[in-house]
């Protein structure tokens, strides 16, 4: 089955990185296809970046998403840009603290920079949170893929730190 | 040893370059192309390569010429205003006979037009757009596992014919990443070298003279002018030009079949799609989503020289469709050598055909 998953926030929460992993979890570690694509954009820190992927048991042929069921938005001007005209059959995941809005469809709240400049002790993995809440809250890919996907994706010396960042996540999204 | 990686078109197009033997790099940053030079900076000196940021695409151009001539694989990768600028060398390349490949990420124009967004809007311009009479070989990928082939691919042609070879992608394939396999060694065919006591312009039947780079031990001199086949310049002599010039146009004409390389779907097929780079996905996504026998696919992964030979694959054919990131361009080639009516699909704007736009048009024409 076809899911066409965006990712959205600001620059330099790892945005784009959540997408490489994601994509990377399904097309090397979970026998699926993957296709991750990204807004190239003037971006610089602080303003709206957006990355998407596609993943399918099948080969992907039509690259590009066209329209999103998962949606993961970490900031107000990412929800209002990538995430307001959601269908009503999305699933949405965002991160409770920076969006104020709220989509019609079925959505989970995350607190995902909480926890991660909380208990985690560093703000910068928030969005490794976010991918733990992601696979546990949809089972777009296996919590063993994304894991591999993690590790194989963060600096050398936090693996430990990523990887606590991952089981918050997973945690988090199995309650959602 | 092959191994599988998750990686972006660009990426995979520089790791192509270097399993294919590529030791040079000359270029300019550019978007949506920068990649390519990026990772041949950090990876052509630990091969044993050398990597040159040059001071732009003029320069670019010709250090990988003058490079190819002491032997190495070389290359640059650019996108439209840098190709614009490369024009010229790219002439003396041909006229040169130097092996060279220009990889092209295209994006949006004319002039500096759209550097993030995707286009195809250079295709004639690799053909034509430097001055006089020559033929190149051009490639289209479609996917990053292509963009992997098709560099090292575009190697072995730009050896075999002596000619500039062009990579052209774009931005959607470039900047995409999927799943790629990447093998632990590549097959590699280097030019023919010079035979003894030939001259060093001097072609057999196939066109293409033996190879002697500087430093062979051949003492060849080498001029964008006209020259006979020592190499020396013959700038009035009309039957010198006209047999230098055919000899450098039908070295790559005539060998259309064998340069050849493109994939038939549903031959006996009423309405046919012919298209190259990726807005052959999104034919691919309608084909599956609305299996048909009536309709067909000729998806293009060599469109210089153009293989006219592969359209008479369809003989039932009834109407021709062709979507391109373009006005029309490479439709023109396509209308010239049927008699069907061929439907120019034009997108412009950067953005990729979706499957109900080809539904659309494939249900008008049916």
């Amino acid at each position: 089955m076809r899911h066409e998953i965006r990712f959205s926030g600001y620059g330099g929460q790892g945005i784009i990185l959540s997408a490489v992993i994601l994509g990377r979890a399904a097309a090397l570690y979970d026998d699926k296809y993957a296709v991750q694509t990204q807004v190239y954009g003037p971006e610089a820190r602080g303003g709206a970046s957006m990355g998407q992927v596609v993943i399918d048991d099948e080969p992907i042929l039509y690259p590009e998403v066209t329209e999103p069921d998962i949606y993961v938005i970490m900031s107000q001007q990412g929800f209002e840009k990538y995430g307001i005209r959601a269908g009503m059959d999305a699933v949405m995941l965002l991160d409770a603290d920076l969006v104020r809005s709220r989509p019609d469809c079925r959505h989970y709240e995350i607190p995902a920079t909480a926890e991660a400049k909380g208990a985690l002790g560093r703000e910068i993995v928030a969005n490794i949170v976010m991918i733990g809440a992601l696979v546990t809250a949809t089972g777009v890919v296996s919590r063993e893929a994304i894991e591999r996907a993690v590790l194989d994706s963060v600096p050398k010396g936090t693996e430990e730190l990523n990887q606590k960042a991952l089981k918050r996540g997973f945690e988090l999204g199995e309650r959602a | 040893m092959s191994r599988t990686e998750f990686m972006q078109g660009n990426a995979a197009c520089a790791e192509g370059a270097l399993a294919a033997g590529c030791r040079f790099f000359g270029g300019y940053p550019i978007t949506p192309s920068t990649e390519i030079a990026e990772a041949m900076a950090r990876k052509l000196p630990k091969a044993g390569g050398v990597f040159i940021s040059m001071e732009d695409e003029l320069a670019s151009i010709a250090a990988v010429i003058g490079a190819a001539w002491t032997g190495a694989r070389a290359m640059t990768a650019t996108s439209g205003p840098g190709f614009s600028l490369m024009m010229e060398n790219i002439g003396y390349a041909a006229m040169t006979e130097t092996p060279c490949v220009v990889v092209n990420i295209q994006r949006g124009g004319p002039s500096t037009g759209q550097p993030t967004r995707a286009a195809q809007g250079d295709m004639l311009q690799c053909r034509f757009g430097s001055h006089g009479d020559y033929s190149t070989i051009a490639l289209t990928p479609n996917s990053v596992q292509e963009m992997f082939d098709l560099t090292a691919k575009a190697f072995d042609l730009a050896d075999r014919y002596r000619v500039p070879t062009f990579l052209m992608s774009d931005e959607i394939v470039g900047h995409m990443r999927e799943r790629v396999t990447i093998p632990g060694a590549v097959e590699v065919e280097r030019p023919r070298p010079l035979a003894e006591g030939a001259l060093p312009f001097e072609a057999g039947d196939d066109g293409t003279p033996g190879f002697a780079p500087f430093g062979s031990g051949r003492a060849v001199h080498v001029t964008g002018l006209t020259h006979d086949e020592r190499g020396y310049p013959d700038t009035t002599d009309p039957e010198a030009h006209d047999k230098l010039v055919r000899r450098l146009v039908a070295k790559v004409e005539s060998a259309r079949r064998d340069i050849a390389d493109y994939e038939v779907v549903n031959p006996d097929a009423e309405t046919v799609f012919v298209t190259y780079g990726p807005p052959s996905r999104t034919v691919e996504q309608v084909m599956r989503d609305r299996p048909d026998d009536s309709i067909g696919h000729l998806r293009l992964r060599v469109v210089w020289p153009f293989p006219e030979f592969a359209l008479k694959v369809f003989p039932n054919a009834r109407t021709f469709l062709m979507p391109e990131l373009n006005m029309g361009q490479m439709v023109r080639e396509v209308q010239r050598h049927v008699d069907q009516p061929v439907i120019s699909i034009p997108k412009i704007g950067g953005e990729l055909h979706t499957p109900a736009e080809l539904v659309r048009v494939l249900e008008a024409y049916r």
